[in-house]
């Protein structure tokens, strides 16, 4: 998995390219939230357009990151879904959890 | 797709969650070798991964002297996966659904799932050995469809 992180005002832009699998990309994703938080960013925006495979271990991050940022007053927003990535996060009913978003200027302005 | 013998694939692993990667090489190279759909594959291969993670974490506990014995076999109509580990077993009926509102927040315990939801059938059973035996199959469908024409009914795919 690859990252680049960028901020936009108070919001933390975290793209998320490759694979996010058991063993590699799943303790990534905790490492980029960690530091995003350390550095006082707790409104945080994955982008996930460049992901092509995320697997339980990888949705489980997310969803523990999820809970973690909340804890710390923020928000996590998931931006560009690919259409697999969207099916997953469908039948594990993920869906009714993230607010999501394909426009990244959009998920921007939803932190008001 | 015509129809086709099957090609099989048999392959010992190390408990190593980098042999995750070399069992999907093998499906990946059976089912271009079978003329297996690309976006039937996705999902087969989802399946399969959740599957040697589970055997490598959960049943191998990451002891890479035990080891994740994987049989594949891909013909015209079908993908079928066999994984087995070398651990202590488990009774998958113990696993909370995850989808409802109270697991939804669970960090773990979705790969069964997954499994499940791509693949037509998951059967668990026991090893000689007392390690679990996990038994996937998928059927495949005659034409090619496109990821956009997918819905997400997972038994659909």
């Amino acid at each position: 998995m690859k990252s680049q992180v960028r901020d936009r005002g108070d919001v933390r832009i975290v793209e998320l390219s490759g694979k996010i699998t058991i063993g590699s990309g799943d303790v990534k994703i905790r490492e980029l939230i960690d530091e995003a938080l350390a550095a006082g960013k707790k409104n945080i925006v994955l982008d996930l357009a460049g992901v092509s495979t995320i697997d339980s271990s990888g949705i489980g991050e997310m969803v523990a990151c999820y809970t973690t940022v909340t804890k710390k007053g923020g928000h996590l927003k998931l931006l560009r879904l690919s259409p697999k990535i969207n099916d997953i996060l469908q039948v594990t009913q993920l869906i009714t959890v993230f607010e999501v978003f394909d426009d990244e200027a959009e998920a921007v302005r939803s932190y008001g | 797709m015509n129809a086709i013998e099957a090609v099989n694939a048999h392959l010992v692993l190390a408990s190593r969650f980098e042999n995750i990667e070399v069992a999907e090489r093998a499906l990946h190279d059976l089912c271009a070798t079978a003329g297996c759909d690309g976006e039937q594959l996705y999902w087969v291969v989802t399946a399969l991964r959740e599957a040697m993670a589970n055997a490598v974490g959960h049943g191998n506990r990451l002891q890479p002297e035990r080891k994740v014995h994987v049989d594949l076999s891909v013909d015209s109509s079908a993908v079928t996966i066999r994984i087995d580990d070398e651990g202590e077993g488990f009774d998958p009926s113990l696993i909370p659904d995850p989808t409802v509102p109270e697991n939804l927040l669970r960090p773990s315990g979705r790969g069964i799932f997954y499994m499940q939801q791509f693949m037509n059938r998951v059967q668990f059973s026991r090893t000689p050995g007392g390690g679990t035996s996990v038994l996937m199959v998928k059927h495949l469908q005659p034409t090619t469809r496109s990821a956009e024409n997918e819905k997400p009914s997972p038994r659909s795919r």
